[in-house]
């Protein structure tokens, strides 16, 4: 059997029988290796998604091989492709829906800025309706581009403080995109 | 065909349902609608986890059965046919990638074939075979990503991850010619870039020992499974006429029985020297679209070993410096090469006046590409006959009286891509 | 079934239709016929419905704006494919853009549906007795047709892109 890689666990004082540390450091850690994503594949990029998913690039080893369909049940919103003007409304109707806390990770050219498609149809930039937290270039992004892009999610993740969320500065953020 | 009644067919097409125990035909679905039973409405997308892509349809329910449904399309339209019109005609194959992204290659050299023709340009029989080649695996993966999603969708999921890590090896070898995994923006107009290099001919070597035992295996996982057949015989079927009717094209319509296939009908890039056949169904419905799938992949592997076989020296390119792009290296070491790259991305050349219709059969179809050329460096107007969007409006028809999960599945054997149906 | 020539299939439409016609040409091996917008259904019936003709497949339908010609901006476009002789032929019709009116083909070909209501999402060409002619892939609050050549590719929002930054 090939050795089993587990999480190292965070800073801390050790000793005998007890383990010390923040608890923001145990959440944030746990969190990090347990991220839901849901993936809202559009376009060329969701093949490319696809592609990270299987087999070859196994996007299980990094803890979110659970595709959660329902953004209720989500933790990360990957948006895959590009988004018309008309998917616009749904695209922010999905990310309402998840419960807090939820992280985006814009994959491609066109869901970053639009990509080659500027034109009259394409949303320039999925950050003109909601707020990104990574952005992965490409048209499309290799699966190992995707993989990176989940990594520095993770990174965030393990590094938010527990309180983020109910700051008002976080409020102001979601209150400039029209979010409750 | 010219006695063909609409109105008669589809009241006596009996669409099954209940595996055969009982059946309900359009004129009774008609009557159920009248009655005004306890219908209710359901949304299905547009991005419901059970779709692949983003398909709306708004479908009058009675219990599972689906009585009628309104598909909305256009979620990702992109506006390729306005792109095109502001484009240099070489910049214009980026956007044909996007089309059926499954499937680049076919509808890269498509554009390329187009502007040859409307430029009088010949291949050499090097190129035509190259093309072939490639056009061929990008079948092969096209058809395998379809099957395996199907598969998917009735419950299996382990085939799509054998089978998708053959499409690797097909990335793989477009890596090897051009550089890009998937939207591989391959070839000039004239040519290809660059000759096929020994890794790539090793690459396809292998593919071409590797690929017919996996997909040999996958075939005996499914295609005479019987849980497998269950689920998908008689589902979705449409008949040869009304197919016909809906425009289809391609594997679908081949599925209905109608020997219908650009590369015979009206051969490009030298496909009459290739020995093959084409597959028909018989009864249209999903089983017979994974079957016809199936047999073209074995098919596509027959014609590129011939391809492979007797692949001609020569050019990797025609001589027409005046359209064909010259290599870099050239561009800095030779005086009429720079000049001829000036031209060309400048637009100062001659292009002919006309309109050109060319049509290759691409993954999912006849892949048209209708060229006005006003003499500019842009098309006036380039138009896309997109396959997947005039044979989904036959959807509503196919799923009719039929359960829900039986129109997902149906759906997915139609291997409808939503970049190609939204254009 | 034999492969009729060109001039067989030309010579066969004028003689069913003596008015009509506008002009005929070969272009890249493609018979093009030009006609009136009046005759669309019977004209495409006539060629679908001829025994010798058969052309019984609606490959392909658009519009293609011409700014410059005067009383004929708007083109309507067939491309009609008979499968037993691998032959196509091109139709082309060409009307005012103030009266952009044509009738539909969906009694001939149910495949003319959305590729119509695709034409007047882009050109704003009516289809008259179309059952359902409204936006297909455009967002249906959009009030003008994008196609048409007045009209900038580019989106009209974008405060990145100003003129400075490209030579402008």
């Amino acid at each position: 059997m090939s050795e089993v890689k587990i999480v190292e666990a965070p800073d801390g004082i050790a000793g005998e029988g007890y383990f010390l540390t923040s608890f923001e450091k145990v959440v944030g850690m746990a969190r990090s290796h347990s991220l839901w994503p849901l993936p809202f594949a559009t376009s060329c990029c969701g093949i490319e998604f696809m592609a990270t998913m299987a087999s070859h690039y196994d996007l299980a080893r990094f803890g979110s091989e659970r595709m959660s369909f329902s953004p209720r049940q989500s933790d990360l919103l990957m948006v895959m492709g590009t988004i018309a003007k008309k998917m616009g409304p749904v695209l922010k109707h999905v990310y309402e829906q998840m419960a807090e806390p939820r992280w985006v990770l814009s994959v491609g050219a066109c869901a970053c800025s639009g990509g080659i498609f500027d034109t009259y149809s394409v949303l320039q930039g999925i950050d003109r309706i909601i707020p990104v937290d990574v952005y992965v270039p490409g048209c499309p992004p290799r699966p190992e581009q995707i993989l990176e892009g989940i990594m520095k999610i993770q990174d965030l993740v393990r590094n938010e403080p527990l309180r983020r969320r109910n700051e008002p500065q976080y409020k102001q953020l979601l209150a400039g995109y029209g979010i409750e | 065909m010219e006695d063909f009644k609409e109105e008669t067919l589809r009241d006596e097409m009996v669409f099954p349902a209940d595996n055969g125990q009982t059946s309900i035909t359009a004129s009774k679905t008609r009557e159920l609608i009248q009655s005004e039973q306890d219908l209710y409405t359901l949304n299905l997308g547009p991005t419901h986890p059970a779709t692949h892509g983003i398909f709306q349809n708004v479908l009058q329910m009675d219990g599972e059965k689906i009585i009628s449904s309104v598909p909305t399309v256009g979620y990702i339209h992109r506006a390729f046919e306005k792109l095109a019109e502001h484009r240099p005609f070489y910049q214009i194959t980026p956007i044909t990638d996007r089309l059926n992204y499954c499937s680049s290659p076919i509808n890269n050299f498509g554009w390329h074939m187009t502007v040859e023709k409307l430029l009088g340009v010949e291949m050499p029989k090097r190129v035509d075979y190259l093309r072939v080649i490639v056009m061929e695996l990008a079948r092969i993966s096209d058809h395998l990503i379809c099957n395996s999603v199907l598969a998917v969708d009735t419950g299996a999921l382990s085939g799509f991850l054998y089978v998708f890590q053959m499409r690797e090896k097909i990335y793989e070898i477009y890596e090897e010619i051009c550089g890009a995994r998937l939207t591989t923006n391959m070839g000039r107009i004239g040519g290809f870039e660059r000759d096929l290099s020994a890794k790539a001919v090793q690459k396809i070597k292998d593919f071409l020992i590797e690929f017919p035992k996996v997909w040999k295996e996958f075939e005996s996982l499914l295609t005479r499974n019987r849980i497998f057949m269950d689920r998908i015989v008689g589902v979705g079927a449409i008949s040869a006429e009304m197919a016909l009717d809906y425009g289809f094209t391609g594997p679908n319509l081949r599925a209905a029985g109608v020997d219908y296939d650009v590369r015979v009908a009206s051969p490009y890039s030298s496909y009459n020297d290739f020995d093959f056949d084409i597959p028909v169904g018989e009864n249209g419905d999903t089983y017979d679209r994974f079957l016809v799938r199936s047999a073209e992949i074995w098919n596509s592997l027959k014609i590129i070993n011939q391809a492979f076989d007797n692949l001609p020296e020569g050019p990797y390119h025609a001589d027409v410096p005046e359209f064909y792009l010259p290599p870099k290296e050239e561009v800095y070491n030779n005086m009429e090469a720079l000049i001829y790259h000036f031209k060309i991305v400048m637009a100062e050349i001659e292009v002919p006046k006309g309109e050109v219709y060319h049509s290759v059969e691409g993954g999912n179809g006849e892949l048209g590409f209708y060229l006005v050329s006003d003499g500019g460096r842009t098309p006036y107007r380039l138009h896309f006959r997109r396959p997947c969007f005039i044979y989904y409006q036959a959807y509503p028809e196919m799923i009719k009286g039929q359960y829900l999960s039986d129109a997902i599945i149906t759906m997915s054997s139609m291997n409808v891509i939503a970049g190609e149906l939204d254009g | 079934m034999i492969k009729l020539t060109s001039e067989e299939i030309l010579s066969r439409i004028q003689s069913a239709f003596t008015e009509g016609i506008v002009e005929a040409y070969e272009s890249f091996g493609m018979l093009t016929v030009v006609f009136k917008r009046e005759i669309n259904i019977e004209l495409l019936s006539f060629l679908k419905q001829d025994k010798d003709l058969n052309f019984h497949f609606l490959t392909d339908l658009c519009a293609v704006h011409y700014p410059d010609r005067e009383n004929e901006e708007m083109g309507m476009i067939y491309h009609l494919h008979n499968f037993f002789t691998g032959t196509r032929i091109r139709l082309e019709c060409f009307f005012p853009i103030a009266d952009p009116t044509i009738r539909t083909i969906i009694p001939l070909w149910n495949s003319a549906n959305w590729q119509e209501r695709e034409t007047f999402d882009f050109y704003g060409v009516i289809f008259e007795g179309h059952p359902d002619l409204r936006r297909i892939v455009n967002v249906d609050e959009m009030d003008y047709f994008p196609q048409l050549k007045q009209y900038p590719l580019e989106d009209a929002v974008r405060e990145d892109k100003n003129d400075a930054m490209f030579g402008r």
